[in-house]
């Protein structure tokens, strides 16, 4: 179930926020010099290019891994579980990244461009929220079907 | 030098909003989909069409589509590699970053060569 916790943002320091700021601010102005430099075909791979993901990742690891000790529990292991996890849900979104481009690329000419880079914006949300729910309703099929074969399977043990 | 500061500074703010809405989210694959958002996208396209067109921002957007099938992939990678062998996320997302720039360029480079 897909739930908003305000209180998370506290987890976060000040000076994570800012380098979010930062990472997010030169991989922006780099975007556009590389384009400026190499061309339209170059500079557009870096629209998609995984600017914070590394420091975000890194944040979701720490952030389990303090929480798991404040609890007194040893949480490295959980934490790299935890950024895996988001990683995941990252290449998911990945999925509306493309539709995004896809759509501005598709629809961009002969249109008002706030229009479409508002609708290609939905169109991500959308697409990534659909990717999250399908995978999810996979892995929970899935499981249910090990479950019930794991206990069909002791059921015959039992009987033998 | 202007313009730079000026998409630093938006880029900054569009980054940072996104990762702001990553962490209000449970559960975290839900959460993750924020790290891939348009952001970049949003901060730069605006100022592109109003300097240097439409047409020139469509190209960039043509082109982001091969960036975007190359973070479907290297995120793929982080979260398999992370599940696999419990590895530190900063080492695994900065060590597979390569994978990044060789899916992105590769697919640019054999589609100007087919076209």
């Amino acid at each position: 179930m897909i739930s908003v916790k305000p209180g998370s943002l506290k987890e976060s320091r000040p000076h994570e926020y800012v380098m979010r700021f930062v990472f997010g601010g030169l991989c922006t102005a780099a975007a556009g010099l590389i384009a400026k430099k190499f061309g339209p075909g170059v500079g557009g791979l870096f629209l998609a290019f995984p600017a914070i993901f590394p420091a975000s990742s890194s944040l979701v690891e720490s952030h389990e891994k303090r929480r798991k000790k404040e609890a007194g529990l040893q949480g490295e292991r959980r934490g790299r579980d935890a950024a895996a996890v988001d990683a995941a849900g990252a290449a998911l979104g990945a999925i509306g990244l493309m539709v995004f481009a896809l759509m501005v690329w598709r629809l961009l000419e002969g249109r008002s461009a706030a229009g479409v880079i508002a609708a290609a914006t939905l169109a991500w949300a959308v697409t990534a929220g659909a990717a999250w729910w399908m995978r999810r309703t996979l892995v929970h099929v899935l499981r249910r079907r090990k479950t019930r074969s794991a206990s069909a399977d002791a059921a015959e043990l039992e009987r033998r | 030098m202007t313009e730079s500061l000026v998409r630093f500074a938006i880029g900054g703010v569009v980054v940072s909003l996104f990762a702001i809405l990553g962490d209000l989210f449970q559960p975290k694959s839900f959460a993750g989909l924020f790290g891939a958002a348009p952001s970049i996208a949003l901060a730069t396209l605006g100022l592109t069409v109003a300097h240097s067109g439409k047409a020139y921002a469509a190209l960039e957007a043509r082109s982001m589509m091969l960036g975007a099938a190359a973070f479907l992939v290297y995120a793929a990678l982080v979260s398999w590699a992370g599940m696999r062998w419990k590895l530190d996320a900063l080492k695994t997302t900065l060590g597979l970053m390569p994978v990044w720039f060789a899916v992105s360029f590769g697919a640019w480079m054999v589609l100007r060569v087919v076209r």
